[in-house]
């Protein structure tokens, strides 16, 4: 199975959410949504961002947009006006979860569109 | 009935750029222009500038827009509603009606929207059995009483309705949802009843779109490369039907992009349970809907669902909570790494040595460069940065032992490694830090009203 950065089937975008933060993370192609609704788990998206997030990960899914929507509980060193951090908002946790590398079925990335380059 | 409204969106926070709204009332056809000018903390902001002048706690930046754009609002007829009244909109009417006047311009109707302020009703509240805890951590209100600096409730899009209804060419809200900009436009045009769940839950999403502005036009997106001509990026514009169906685009001619993954950026953020999308007026259902491209630069949006709404408003609520100071140094190579790290030492050892020392939990290192935001990630960091800014804070409750620190940062210039520089704007100053408390209370407890005058 090809190994792949996960920038390879979806996108992201985040922001800020309480003292956490809330990644949205959109498949490239309903085969990909299918392989991350299976694969890009709670608990791979805790180890992932284990040096950035401090506390939970939720999971909730929107078949209708291939959305996998995280909600990171403890990301932004306090939140709002408390935090010290450069990215207090967290606005960089979605593009930097595309960074890691997933096993990928070939299928799934025949059926998926590369990103432009 | 009109077939279709057009509703464009100039403003995603305080800060964002003037050229928005300016670009969308006269690069194309508008029947609306929304602005968004409140964060949560701006309106604890505006509480604390009212308190020293009882004229001012409004987004000062709308009575500048429209001190730019009014000849062009008259003859267009285009509408305003902008949530930029704060903590005082009846103040921010009144700078409206002194713009008007020095336009020369006479008859123009401008509403407010208040009832949304709290604070003073607080206590009232509390003995009369509201319990105000926090809605994140249930927190009871006790523990921070005494330190809240304001309290609004977020009113829903009837009130900016009933304002249109009154004629109103410029409406003024204080603290409301950010969606009920767009959806108040949308109930007028439309006669939407309260029980039109899924109508307003259409009108709810179509907000959500757009109240980020250039969000959902081709700023910040992943693969930004493809995106042309952000320089003039085209701010949403949405066209929507009386079904509640509606399509996002952006005036002819205009740089950035709409299509389904620009739209759906924006869809995905900010967002908690999809399925469960809270307002004052409806529960709008994220899962629902179907998106879909329609030509160039054109996304419809169809058959959105909604529920009933719940019997709470949610209100937001700051209190004073502590101090915090941020200040920054750029070290160049070689070893800048090495250089950085012995410059926050040698600045926590100096604090300490005159009786500031501040706990793991109080104090910040940032290296910025070597990969702060990205830590852990592949490819997000680096052991050998051509150059560092280094960014150090600290927070606490004692202002004094947070201010000490700030002048300890520009003395490294000379007394630490070499090839340190990069302070700018002087020595950072302690600031007071906004804690925010969500809470729930009684809808029936808030009477919102609306207010018509005209210049």
């Amino acid at each position: 199975m090809p190994t792949v950065p996960l920038h390879r089937i979806a996108q992201a975008r985040s922001g800020d959410k309480g003292e956490g933060s809330n990644v949205g993370i959109l498949a490239r192609s309903e085969a990909a949504y299918t392989f991350l609704a299976e694969t890009l788990t709670e608990a791979r998206v805790q180890d992932f961002l284990k040096e950035i997030n401090f506390g939970g990960v939720t999971r909730y899914l929107a078949p209708n947009m291939r959305v996998l929507n995280f909600l990171l509980e403890d990301s932004l060193g306090g939140g709002g006006s408390a935090s010290l951090k450069t990215d207090a908002q967290g606005k960089t946790h979605g593009i930097g979860l595309l960074r890691p590398e997933m096993d990928v079925p070939s299928a799934v990335l025949d059926a998926t569109p590369p990103p432009p380059a | 009935m009109k077939n279709k409204v057009l509703i464009g969106n100039g403003q995603g926070f305080w800060g964002d750029s003037i050229l928005g709204p300016i670009r969308l009332l006269r690069e194309g056809p508008l029947d609306y222009l929304t602005l968004d000018y409140l964060a949560e903390v701006t309106m604890s902001i505006m509480q604390k500038l009212r308190q020293r002048d009882p004229n001012a706690g409004y987004a000062t930046d709308f009575v500048t827009l429209i001190d730019r754009v009014l000849p062009e609002l008259l003859e267009k007829g285009t509408r305003v509603i902008a949530n930029a009244g704060g903590v005082n909109p009846h103040a921010c009417k009144d700078a409206l009606l002194e713009v008007c006047r020095k336009h020369g311009a006479t008859g123009v109707k401008i509403a407010v929207v208040d009832g949304d302020d709290i604070l003073s009703d607080l206590d009232r509240m509390i003995g009369g059995g509201e319990e105000f805890n926090n809605l994140d951590t249930g927190a009871p209100i006790g523990d921070v009483r005494s330190r809240i600096t304001s309290a609004n409730v977020y009113l829903g899009a009837f009130p900016i309705a009933e304002a249109l209804a009154g004629g109103a060419q410029i409406v003024v809200t204080g603290r409301g949802t950010d969606p009920g900009l767009v959806l108040g436009p949308l109930i007028h045009e439309f006669n939407w009843g309260p029980e039109d769940w899924h109508k307003l839950a259409a009108g709810t999403v179509a907000g959500h779109i757009v109240e980020c502005g250039a969000q959902c036009s081709g700023g910040n997106f992943t693969d930004w490369r493809t995106i042309p001509n952000l320089s003039m990026v085209g701010y949403p514009v949405l066209e929507v039907e009386p079904s509640g169906d509606f399509c996002v685009t952006k005036h002819e001619g205009t740089g950035g992009l709409v299509s389904v993954e620009t739209v759906t950026h924006q869809l995905a953020y900010e967002m908690g349970n999809p399925e469960r999308y809270l307002t004052p007026d409806v529960i709008a259902d994220f899962t629902s809907f179907r998106l879909k491209a329609d030509g160039e630069n054109r996304v419809l949006v169809q058959d959105t669902r909604g529920l009933p709404p719940t019997d709470t408003f949610k209100v937001s609520m700051s209190y004073s909570d502590g101090w915090k100071s941020v200040g920054q140094l750029t070290i160049s190579g070689p070893d800048a790494l090495a250089k950085a790290r012995l410059c926050a030492k040698i600045v926590w050892d100096r604090l300490a040595y005159d009786g500031c020392e501040y706990s793991e939990e109080e104090r910040l290192e940032e290296y910025v460069g070597a990969g702060e935001c990205h830590a852990g990630l592949p490819g997000g960091t680096s052991d050998s940065p051509a150059e560092v800014v280094l960014r150090l804070g600290v927070k606490g409750p004692d202002r004094a032992k947070v201010a000490r620190f700030g002048p300890e940062l520009v003395p490294l210039v000379t007394s630490g490694p070499p090839g340190v520089t990069g302070f700018a704007g002087g020595r950072p100053k302690a600031q007071e830090i906004i804690g925010y408390w969500p809470a729930l209370m009684s809808k029936h407890l808030i009477q919102p009203t609306v207010t018509v005058v005209e210049s």
